[in-house]
């Protein structure tokens, strides 16, 4: 299939192509034929990389007694819908989403609003020890997280908020990738841009919200959805915050939710399965929708 | 008397306006300064109290200075020895085979074809998978009985994930997958920064696809390749989650797998020894930090050139 789609699209690309193949020469037929093989290895690596998500979808759509027949089924015939709906109430899916997406909203929307402000500050003030305080943002990017939370476990708990929103969210407000990625869109900006703003009665306030961070929305918008991604996908810091504390129950993310469905339904791979792949799919859509954007925040690092 | 009644009123407004403007600058600085002083300085800082007082191993009793004598005792003791080992070797599993993968893939990718663009977005795709959901998925796929290992014939005993010689290999494999997203994004944009002209001279002057791959792509790539290099082994160092899901405390392969972080939590949530805990990170920061002052050196010649 793919390879038809290949031979059409040269087709379609090189009117040349379709002229009788007596008068097409050597060269060209190699050419084709390179463009053909090219394509073989492509949707060869691209089988490889997505087989196990789509093992993981043919799985979470069988029926419990299907598991493990040899051979395999590579196919679900009769999707069972029902396991998604097992994992949803019975696996509580539902109540790992939600605190999910409690803690990923409250990250994401706090991390833009420090480190705009911050980045703003970096980029168009001048005060006393603006270059020190910068490369002190900048240092915490070389302080893993793995090497701070035995300190802050106890913080949070001390501040009674062990197994809260609060301290699900509370070390990761602010980040210094995100000060430095917006000072550097900040910088981008004209002097003189500022300067007529000011002249026409801008202040720091209107600049930042009308000028600054509409110019630098490319930017804004890679630190929204590397935050997001870092922020749904954490697993340390929530498995170590949360658990039962007095009556109420432990509030585990997704991820931590999916640790306790393959221990709950260790029969039921097909129901742990679904809901890793319900944990999937928030991804998978904000992969579709802003890759550009994930490209631009991961490769921050590595392309000017 | 006029004059110095005049004086303040004809500098102040440029006064007050810098003075206002460095308040706002601290102002603004302030609510991201501040997370950072309680959530990373602090117990960055407070690792090194930590590591010089000692926790009675009966709980409830107050923890006592020892100095210098935990820090030696946990850096000498086998199970940091053989985490620290452990975590090298699963390094090296992942980074070379995620980069040299990552690296074929961009490559292969390059070409200008039609339908490129979902063949890209399927190699990175990788990069958002959770290293929670890539663990339930390659648990399945590596589980005896619903996986599907015994339809290939692969069937060891004990289990690939419970079996002391191929538990660390296969965690590490479903990290070289979870990882080739990003690693195939580094290299794809490190890629296209290698001026086309450059690639064609190079043909016009008859040198071969693999001639040019090997003398004029890889060396233009080298800053591109120590990048992946670091990041790699940075994400390589602070693997956890899948060893947490995959292999667990309960298993008998557990010592073989038991990487730095893994230990450091279990230190501290098992064994209640927040001061060994301590000394760990404090371990594992230095390496990191050993690799994070590489990284930064490349940018800044990244950087150089540039301008």
């Amino acid at each position: 299939m793919p390879i038809d789609t290949a031979t059409a699209a040269t087709a379609s690309a090189d009117p040349a192509d379709t002229a009788p193949l007596a008068r097409v020469n050597p060269a060209r037929r190699r050419r084709r034929s390179r463009k053909v093989g090219s394509y073989l290895l492509l949707t060869v690596a691209a089988i490889v990389i997505l087989f196990p998500i789509y093992i993981s979808v043919v799985d979470s759509l069988l029926k419990s007694d299907q598991l493990g027949r040899q051979p395999p089924p590579f196919f679900p015939f009769h999707p069972q819908w029902g396991n998604y709906s097992v994992a949803w109430t019975q696996g509580h899916l539902s109540a790992y989403l939600k605190n999910s997406a409690i803690m990923t909203a409250t990250i994401v929307a706090a991390q833009l609003v420090t480190s705009i402000l911050a980045a703003y500050a970096f980029a168009f003030l001048r005060f006393p020890f603006r270059r020190t305080l910068f490369l002190v943002c900048l240092a915490t990017l070389m302080i893993p997280f793995e090497v701070t939370f035995i300190t802050n476990l106890t913080t949070v708990t001390s501040l009674g908020w062990f197994n809260t929103y609060q301290g699900l969210a509370l070390p990761f407000l602010a980040t210094g990738f995100g000060i430095f990625l917006l000072r550097q869109a900040f910088l981008q900006i004209p002097r003189d841009l500022k300067e007529a703003a000011r002249l026409d009665g801008y202040g720091h306030w209107r600049f930042m919200a009308r000028v600054a961070v509409p110019l630098a929305r490319p930017s804004v918008a890679a630190l929204t959805v590397f935050a997001f991604l870092a922020a749904w996908n954490q697993y340390l810091w929530p498995l170590v915050v949360t658990g039962p504390r007095g009556t109420s129950p432990p509030l585990d993310t997704v991820q931590i939710g999916l640790k306790e469905l393959i221990g709950t339904q260790a029969n039921n791979v097909n129901v742990a399965l679904a809901g890793a792949i319900i944990a999937l799919l928030p991804l998978v859509v904000l992969l579709l929708i802003f890759q550009k954007q994930l490209v631009r925040s991961l490769t921050a690092g590595a392309v000017k | 008397m006029t004059t110095l009644a005049h004086r303040p009123s004809s500098a102040s407004p440029r006064r007050v306006r810098r003075l206002k403007e460095i308040g706002l600058g601290y102002l603004l600085v302030l609510p991201a300064l501040a997370i950072f002083a309680v959530f990373t300085f602090y117990p960055f800082v407070h690792n090194f109290k930590l590591a010089f007082y000692q926790t009675p191993p009966v709980p409830g009793l107050p923890a006592h200075y020892v100095g210098l004598h935990q820090v030696t005792q946990v850096l000498s003791s086998s199970s940091f020895l053989e985490s620290l080992s452990t975590t090298f070797i699963f390094v090296a599993l992942i980074v070379p085979i995620s980069l040299i993968a990552g690296l074929a893939l961009a490559v292969v990718a390059h070409r200008k074809l039609r339908g490129m663009s979902v063949y890209r977005m399927i190699f990175s795709s990788t990069v958002v998978s959770s290293v929670a959901v890539a663990a339930v998925v390659f648990g399945t796929l590596m589980n005896p009985i619903v996986g599907l290992l015994p339809w290939l014939g692969i069937n060891p005993t004990p289990p690939l994930l419970e079996n002391t010689t191929w538990a660390l290999p296969s965690v590490a494999l479903m990290t070289i997958w979870q990882f080739l997203g990003l690693s195939f994004i580094i290299m794809s944009a490190g890629l296209q920064s290698v001026p086309e002209e450059v690639l064609e001279a190079a043909r016009i002057d008859g040198a071969t696809a693999w001639t040019r791959f090997w003398r004029v792509t890889v060396p233009m790539l080298s800053p591109t390749i120590f990048f992946g290099v670091v990041v790699g082994t940075i994400f390589a160092f602070q693997s956890f989650g899948q060893i947490d899901i995959l292999i667990g405390a309960q298993n008998a392969a557990y010592r073989h797998v038991d990487v730095l972080i893994y230990n450091i939590v279990n230190t501290l949530t098992q064994d209640n020894n927040p001061g060994a805990a301590a000394v760990m990170s404090i371990a594992l920061f230095l390496i990191t930090l050993v690799l994070t002052l590489l990284q930064l050196r490349f940018l800044e010649r990244r950087v150089q050139y540039a301008d």
